[in-house]
């Protein structure tokens, strides 16, 4: 009796998540993976092929757009992670009481408005008639109006910006864990900053550089806002081919390939740096 | 079933994957007395106590309370109440609703509930406190809560988990008083488990010594001291020293051991099963060891010991020594100006009364 | 490095203005775009030309139509506060149920639906919101090919819009609502069933009530990332698009201090979110 009244409430509880995992997850996914081998012969006759995939790989434009955005996608995610350490030191380990919440509470900020406020709030400042260009005339520094956005300096700045909460949260709560003593002993021992730095505090730190690290590059790679509206005409970003082919061009097949491809990316840039530092998924984000 | 008895267990069995955590366990509690069962960690003792509460059920055996089988009634059912190891106070509710919890369960009316509560708060010694959080009050403070919590309900029988553990050394001597004197109070029936054998010995009028599932003795603390049943006991409550050696002969009462350097010593047999020829362990506590100059009672045995080092610590002073076949012996030091200076690695002789040493066979 | 460890002067201001420096980063874009919201000219740069509620109020008299009297975004905005109601609402209850099954039961396979659990964390939003339109609006236009049934659900539309975001709201808020299951002490149940609740009275009254915060922090989450999507939503989204979509088309037609309007609204409207929910959780 007792085991079937607990079978009862496991598959209670098991249905929802089921339901959620498999018709949300599992199955858009597979049939997007099979929209991507079928070949639209006449507008109702298709056929299994891999045309799509062929596409990709002899269009420069797409593979090399997808290799940019993976290489770009990673300097994002390394330049967030080296911006975002100090900063989640300081307030882990060096501000106290008060300051130390307002500090993190700082740190959020960011995430009280959109994506798209906060581009917007970066393309009133960068731009040619933006205030930047503004300031730097009105100190002399510049004599006619400076465009600064629609290159890829801007989109990563933009890029960086969106991450950095996510660095921070992550690292401020491993810091936080940090045991002082451990510091104290590594400079006992006769070690210097570097060398604790690099033999306790970022062993100990590693969980969170690789849950910050994989939030910010999947954050990175999937964005779409800030590469359209802060990237010049010749930057573009890999989702942005995706949104073409099934918005503009109603090309699914096409689109689907596309969309294997990029989760193919992230999961294999995912999966190398979890293997690289030794971190599971469960680790890191359970 | 004894009417006057309100906790009985018959053949209480319950094994994990095989191995029996408690191992066929009787016990009688009368009503109104304060039970320990004294163990090491991972003698069964909280099992048997999560069996009692209703969280685990025997896989063979009964548990009878006030003449009612329990073995089949939830938790929640059972007129038994039990103070946690860690309190499991609710920190999501005051005082005033952690107590009043157990009578909202029994529906009893909100004036009857405010009145019981601040009732059990004035007699625990917390008056006035049902509107703090439990989190502000000190570890002595919530020990008293989570006590009125359960007799506030007037439980048959409250089992208590080891609450004392968290406590510092200071406030738990005081506690072990306070319990003692709370359960004369209330007479509700205690059963305390615990593995501190001076928390079972101060507050218990019978004490179960456990050991790998089954009960060792159960006795009055001081039966328990005087006359250990088992070697185990004799080891496990109050100090004790362990000189071993062969059993030569028996006279009467007591055992006459020849030590591993030759010497002949004497105690009194404390089990049957001794043979002659066979390895025995005696057993004589620090206070009954003797720092003798030559002045002997006739009928002491005794040993010379060599001083190893002089352990202060107040009334409860000892020396070190290392007596024959390298046993290490303690003796008790009186500190009232009787005891002798000693140097390290002086000669002396220790002796005792045979009366007082227990002998029994050795445990291989 | 640490406080007990002394640091040099220099090392300490570079430290500071590092830190200022990153904070000033930090804020300043959505400072600058909050304020021209308040500019009187019709266009989001400087000179400032004084300040100005038009942005607001106008009603389109003067030329300038003012958010409150927009209906396109009124309507934007309705349109993502039903979508993000529902996208709570569903994800903080599958929360919830997740919480139970992965921190409560043991099961085979525990593991690997706990990584399947994980996945949409590690899923770019476009691409979960590609799959859900290729899986559903396809099915939808099977359907009405092949049978004549107009599976109208499965279009882009709401229906589609709440069910990508629930797709990866709903992992974090298991994560939000676990974490916190995971330091209750079971032993507050036992002490519960011991003081004479039935299993269910002691969880609605020991145990939900410790989950409360997390459940509350979990919907505030849960309603601003609803809120804020961009790229799973603008691929689901339909003829009723919420805010950030509208946002979105506004600006490629070009940039009006109408926006900066709403964007302060928004970031407002969310800090006060965020306060309460932080609030809430500080308490305990």
């Amino acid at each position: 009796m007792q085991s079937s009244v607990s079978r009862l409430s496991l598959w209670l509880l098991l249905t929802p998540f089921l339901l959620w995992i498999v018709l949300l997850v599992l199955l858009p996914h597979l049939q997007m993976l099979r929209v991507s081998f079928q070949v639209r012969e006449s507008w109702d006759t298709l056929a299994w092929g891999i045309d799509q995939y062929r596409n990709f790989f002899t269009e420069s434009y797409y593979w090399r757009t997808f290799v940019r955005t993976g290489v770009m996608s990673l300097f994002t995610t390394f330049l967030t992670l080296i911006i975002a350490f100090p900063i989640a030191w300081y307030i882990a380990r060096l501000a106290r009481g008060k300051a130390r919440g307002l500090l993190f509470l700082a740190c959020l900020i960011p995430f009280w408005a959109s994506e798209l406020v906060r581009t917007y709030g970066w393309m009133i400042l960068l731009r040619e008639s933006g205030l930047i260009s503004s300031w730097l005339q009105l100190l002399g520094l510049a004599d006619a109006p400076v465009e600064m956005l629609y290159n890829d300096v801007a989109v990563i700045i933009g890029l960086v910006y969106n991450g950095l909460l996510f660095m921070v949260v992550p690292l401020v709560t491993t810091l936080d864990g940090l045991d002082e003593n451990l510091v104290e002993a590594g400079y006992d021992l006769g070690g210097g900053h570097l060398t604790v730095m690099r033999e306790v505090v970022v062993p100990w730190a590693m969980p969170g550089i690789v849950s910050g690290c994989i939030v910010v590059f999947m954050l990175t790679l999937g964005s779409y806002l800030t590469p359209i509206l802060m990237g010049g005409k010749d930057s573009a970003w890999f989702t942005q081919q995706i949104f073409t082919q099934f918005i503009t061009r109603f090309n699914w097949e096409q689109g689907a390939a596309l969309g294997v491809l990029l989760l193919v990316l992230s999961s294999v840039i995912v999966w190398v740096g979890l293997r690289l530092s030794g971190q599971s998924l469960r680790k890191v984000m359970g | 079933m004894a009417s006057d008895s309100d906790l009985s267990c018959t053949g209480l069995v319950r094994r994990f994957s095989g191995h029996a955590a408690v191992d066929h366990v009787s016990l009688n509690v009368p009503a109104g007395t304060f039970f320990s069962i004294l163990g090491p960690s991972g003698c069964g003792k909280t099992t048997l106590l999560r069996m009692l509460a209703g969280f685990d059920k025997p896989d063979q055996g009964d548990i009878y309370i006030r003449g009612q089988r329990m073995n089949d009634v939830p938790p929640n059912r059972r007129p038994v109440n039990m103070v946690f190891q860690h309190l499991a106070l609710f920190p999501t509710m005051s005082v005033g609703d952690n107590i009043g919890y157990g009578l909202k369960r029994q529906k009893v009316p909100l004036a009857e509930r405010r009145k019981r509560i601040a009732e059990v708060l004035e007699q625990v010694g917390l008056p006035g406190l049902e509107g703090r959080n439990p989190q502000q009050l000190s570890g002595g403070q919530r020990q008293r809560v989570a006590l009125a919590r359960c007799l506030v309900l007037k439980p048959t029988l409250l089992l208590l988990d080891e609450p004392l553990g968290a406590l510092d050394l200071k406030l738990r001597e005081q506690m072990k008083v306070e319990l003692k004197h709370l359960q004369k109070a209330f007479g509700t029936t205690f059963v305390y488990i615990t593995h501190d054998q001076s928390e079972a010995m101060v507050m218990s009028d019978q004490v179960a010594v456990m050991k790998d599932g089954r009960f060792d003795q159960v006795a009055p603390p001081e039966a328990l001291y005087r006359e250990p049943a088992t070697p185990f006991v004799a080891g496990f409550v109050g100090d004790n020293n362990r000189i071993s050696g062969d059993l030569v002969a028996v006279q009467g009462e007591l055992a006459e051991i020849r030590l591993d350097d030759g010497s002949l010593v004497r105690g009194r047999i404390a089990s049957d099963d001794l043979e002659t020829g066979g390895r025995v362990d005696l057993f004589i506590r620090p206070e009954s060891l003797v720092l003798a100059g030559d002045a002997l009672n006739s009928g002491y045995s005794g040993m010379d010991a060599c001083i190893r080092s002089t352990l202060f610590d107040g009334a409860n002073s000892r020396v070190e020594a290392e007596g024959a076949g390298n046993n290490t012996l303690y003796a008790r030091l009186p500190q009232d100006g009787s005891a002798p200076r000693f140097n390290e690695n002086a000669t002396v002789r220790l002796a005792w009364d045979p009366a007082l040493a227990r002998v029994f066979g050795a445990r291989i | 490095m640490i406080r007990s460890v002394p640091r040099s002067r220099w090392f300490d201001a570079l430290y500071l203005g590092y830190l200022v420096a990153f904070f000033l980063y930090l804020a300043l874009p959505l400072a600058v775009t909050g304020a021209f919201a308040f500019n009187d000219a019709p266009y989001p740069s400087l000179p400032w030309k004084g300040f100005t509620l038009d942005w607001y109020l106008a009603d389109g008299t003067g030329g300038r139509t003012g958010l409150f009297h927009d209906d396109g975004l009124l309507s934007a905005l309705w349109v993502s506060v039903q979508i993000a109601f529902w996208v709570t609402l569903v994800s903080v209850a599958l929360g919830c149920v997740n919480a139970v099954l992965f921190e409560r039961l043991d099961f085979r396979g525990k593991e690997f639906l706990y990584l399947l659990m994980l996945l949409p964390l590690v899923i770019p939003g476009v691409i979960l919101g590609v799959s859900i339109l290729v899986f559903y609006s396809g099915m939808a236009n099977d359907a009405s090919r092949s049978w004549g049934i107009e599976l109208d659900v499965f279009r882009p539309g709401m229906t589609l819009v709440v069910m990508g975001q629930v797709a990866f709201i709903s992992t974090l808020s298991t994560l939000v609502i676990a974490a916190r299951l995971r330091k209750f002490d079971r032993q507050l149940e036992e002490a519960a069933l011991n003081l004479g609740a039935t299993p269910l009275v002691a969880w609605f009254t020991v145990t939900l009530p410790w989950l409360l915060p997390s459940i509350a922090g979990a919907a505030a989450m849960a309603f601003l990332m609803s809120f804020e999507n961009f790229n799973t939503t603008v691929m689901l989204t339909g003829s009723d698009t919420p805010l950030t979509v509208a946002l979105f088309n506004r600006l490629r037609e070009g940039s009006t201090p109408v926006l900066n309007a709403v964007a302060l609204l928004l970031m407002v409207g969310s800090a006060l979110l965020a306060l309460i929910a932080m609030g809430r959780s500080d308490k305990d």
